[in-house]
């Protein structure tokens, strides 16, 4: 397999395969292998039927509990199921740390990745992208607990250090000040985690705009920039938007990070620099060991995690949605 | 573009968002780069040998990685062997074989949505089909049903409990999506050609595929695959979830062992007060990324080397 030729002549050489067979021997054989395949296929309708069964089945045996109902799962804002003398689960609490968290992320993420896909694609040369492509392919292969070590040990110890800046933001009573574990740490970590799925996705799409529409915005005497973002981008527009997307729901179901970073205390708060808790974040810690299986508090990490399979589930047909509906198609 | 503007703002406007551009792909480098000096400042001072052959200990000078280390190996190998046939099976089926039905459509937007569920979920799903096997087997500590001895080499239990295998089969859902589609895309950047051409000759479907779509797309399935192989390598929520074990001494020696990983005992170790325990998960992060960058550079050489443009 070293050179072109020697490679396309083994490749070319009909007796590997095999000797000559009855018709109906080969129609046998076949039909079971074509079989195989299409048992291999379905595993993954199985998979999806399985997930939805578990999460169904465990749910509905935590709404069982005396002291659990739909309507506080859904209308309540107190989540506190381990600690004090009575529980709480009231979702909305996981619910906003999620999207504390995943703001701070894609309002990192989504903006530099964006650019720096439109640099990329329309600026680069290729000796530039040379170097790029590799950095942005290393950031995207690091695992997502490293970023949640590197948020821990290094970003929030640099944002503690801007705790006497801003501590005459808050009241008296409530100083603004990062802690050891604050949702703003997280988010940023997770930011740097989702750049590389932005930015690559984004310039992907950007790349597949032809070029005559490139030469044409040029003839009317567009500059680069009119010609990137007033003719390109919206061009691709459904592919970044898809990119946009794919990158949030990954940001959402993110757990190593905010389990590290974020903290412990699921509150309804808005507050970067405070401790916050994601779904992922209260189902780490109840899988990681503290709850016993079986009890209330066990079971409800199950409603937690079927709320959260039916959000990024929604964001992922949103995306499909998006690129067939809105993709335009050039000849 | 609404007025006419003149073209010295405009070539300014060209000029500023260059510069912006700039800014920004910097920003993303230097993140990495941070990073990386951060971790290796940190960790460097406590990787040495002792480091890569002890197990865990109470005192962060004694712990070392040699249990997660192997666990890691088990459970990738488990997740390889079970995710490959599976994953590059459904590929050749769905580009080679099936006619483009509702039925086939509808496995393909299953699997996309597949690839966008969250890996804590995947946890949740071995959790129950794997480690519990639904409860079929009975429930808690006691094994259902045993077959070998347990301290030898074959050995299996139903259910699985928080095994080697129970953690690899849930790693093996995690990736098997992203093998699909990469296998996927690898198949369709054959040409027609090439079937054509052998089909011509007489060749059944399998044939064709066995004996010459596939050989062709071996350098695309393998690069799709080693970078799917280097998630699960990094993955650790779903383990957690599964069950692994957090203080281990002994490395895994059948299918059904306790096991960690070595992205949950970063996680572990991260998590302790302790400062001594924080280098020691510096020092475990830079093994990780040197394993991953190994993964990472055979991928980009089989897709130089191997990948010969056909036709």
């Amino acid at each position: 397999m070293t050179t072109a030729p020697t490679n396309l002549s083994s490749m070319t050489d009909l007796t590997r395969l095999g000797r000559p067979k009855s018709v109906a021997a080969r129609r046998l054989r076949e039909r079971l292998i074509v079989g195989a395949l299409a048992v291999a296929a379905t595993f993954s309708i199985f998979v999806t039927t399985a997930i939805l069964v578990v999460l169904a089945k465990e749910t509905v045996v935590f709404f069982g509990f005396e002291d659990v109902s739909l309507g506080e799962f859904f209308g309540s804002a107190e989540w506190n199921p381990l600690l004090g003398a009575e529980k709480h689960f009231g979702i909305w609490p996981l619910i906003s740390g999620t999207m504390l968290v995943t703001i701070i992320a894609a309002s990192i993420a989504l903006p530099i990745g964006l650019i720096t896909a439109i640099y990329l694609s329309e600026y680069a040369t290729a000796r530039t992208r040379a170097v790029l492509k590799p950095a942005l392919e290393i950031l995207a292969g690091i695992p997502t607990v490293v970023y949640g070590f590197f948020a821990l040990m290094f970003i929030t110890p640099a944002l503690q250090k801007l705790n006497p800046m801003i501590a005459g933001l808050g009241s008296p009573e409530s100083p603004v000040s990062f802690g050891s574990y604050n949702a703003l740490s997280a988010g940023i970590a997770m930011g740097i985690m989702i750049l590389p799925i932005v930015c690559s996705l984004s310039e992907d799409s950007l790349r597949a705009v032809p070029r005559s529409l490139r030469d044409g915005a040029f003839a009317l005497g567009g500059t680069r920039f009119d010609v990137s973002v007033k003719v390109v981008v919206p061009a691709a527009l459904s592919g970044v938007v898809a990119a946009f997307l794919l990158a949030i729901s990954r940001a959402i179901g993110e757990t190593m990070i905010v389990a590290l970073a974020a903290g412990g205390l699921a509150r309804l708060t808005f507050n970067p620099a405070a401790e916050t808790q994601t779904m992922t974040g209260y189902m780490a810690q109840i899988f990681g060991g503290d709850a016993p299986a079986g009890s209330v508090e066990y079971q409800s990490s199950y409603a937690v995690g079927a709320t959260l399979f039916c959000i990024t589930f929604l964001l992922t047909m949103l995306g499909q949605y998006i690129l067939r509906r809105f993709r335009e198609e050039y000849d | 573009m609404a007025k006419p503007r003149s073209a010295a703002s405009r070539l300014l406007q060209n000029r500023s968002f260059l510069w912006l551009c700039l800014i920004a792909t910097n920003l993303a480098v230097l993140a990495l780069g941070i990073l990386l000096i951060s971790i290796l400042w940190q960790g460097l001072g406590t990787l040495d040998w002792d480091f890569l052959t002890n197990a865990a200990s109470r005192k962060p000078e004694n712990a070392g990685i040699v249990v997660p280390l192997w666990g890691s190996v088990w459970v990738c190998a488990i997740c390889g062997l079970a995710a490959l046939p599976l994953g590059v099976g459904t590929a050749i089926y769905l580009e080679e074989f099936a006619r483009r039905t509702r039925f086939t459509r509808f496995i393909q937007t299953n699997i996309l949505n597949l690839a966008g569920v969250p890996s804590i979920v995947y946890g949740i799903l071995g959790l129950t089909a794997f480690a519990r096997m639904f409860g079929v087997f009975g429930v808690g500590a006691d094994a259902g049903v045993e077959i070998g001895d347990p301290d030898g080499l074959f050995y299996l239990r139903l259910p699985f409990g928080s095994s080697v295998l129970a953690g690899g089969l849930t790693l093996m859902l995690v990736i098997l999506p992203i093998v699909i589609i990469s296998t996927q895309e690898a198949l369709r950047a054959i040409p027609p050609s090439l079937r054509s051409g052998a089909l011509a000759l007489g060749a059944t479907t399998w044939q064709t595929v066995w004996g010459m779509t596939l050989p062709a797309a071996v350098p695309g399935i393998m690069t799709g695959s080693i970078l799917a192989m280097s998630r699960a390598i990094g993955e650790s929520a779903p383990l957690l979830v599964v069950g692994s074990a957090l203080f281990l001494l002994a490395t895994p020696n059948n299918i059904m062992s306790d096991f960690s990983v070595l992205p949950l005992q970063i996680f572990n170790w991260a998590q302790r007060p302790q400062a001594g325990f924080h280098d020691l998960a510096a020092s475990a992060i830079i093994v990780q990324l040197i394993v991953l960058l190994a993964f990472n550079g055979v991928a980009v050489f089989i897709r130089q080397k191997l990948q010969k443009p056909l036709l």
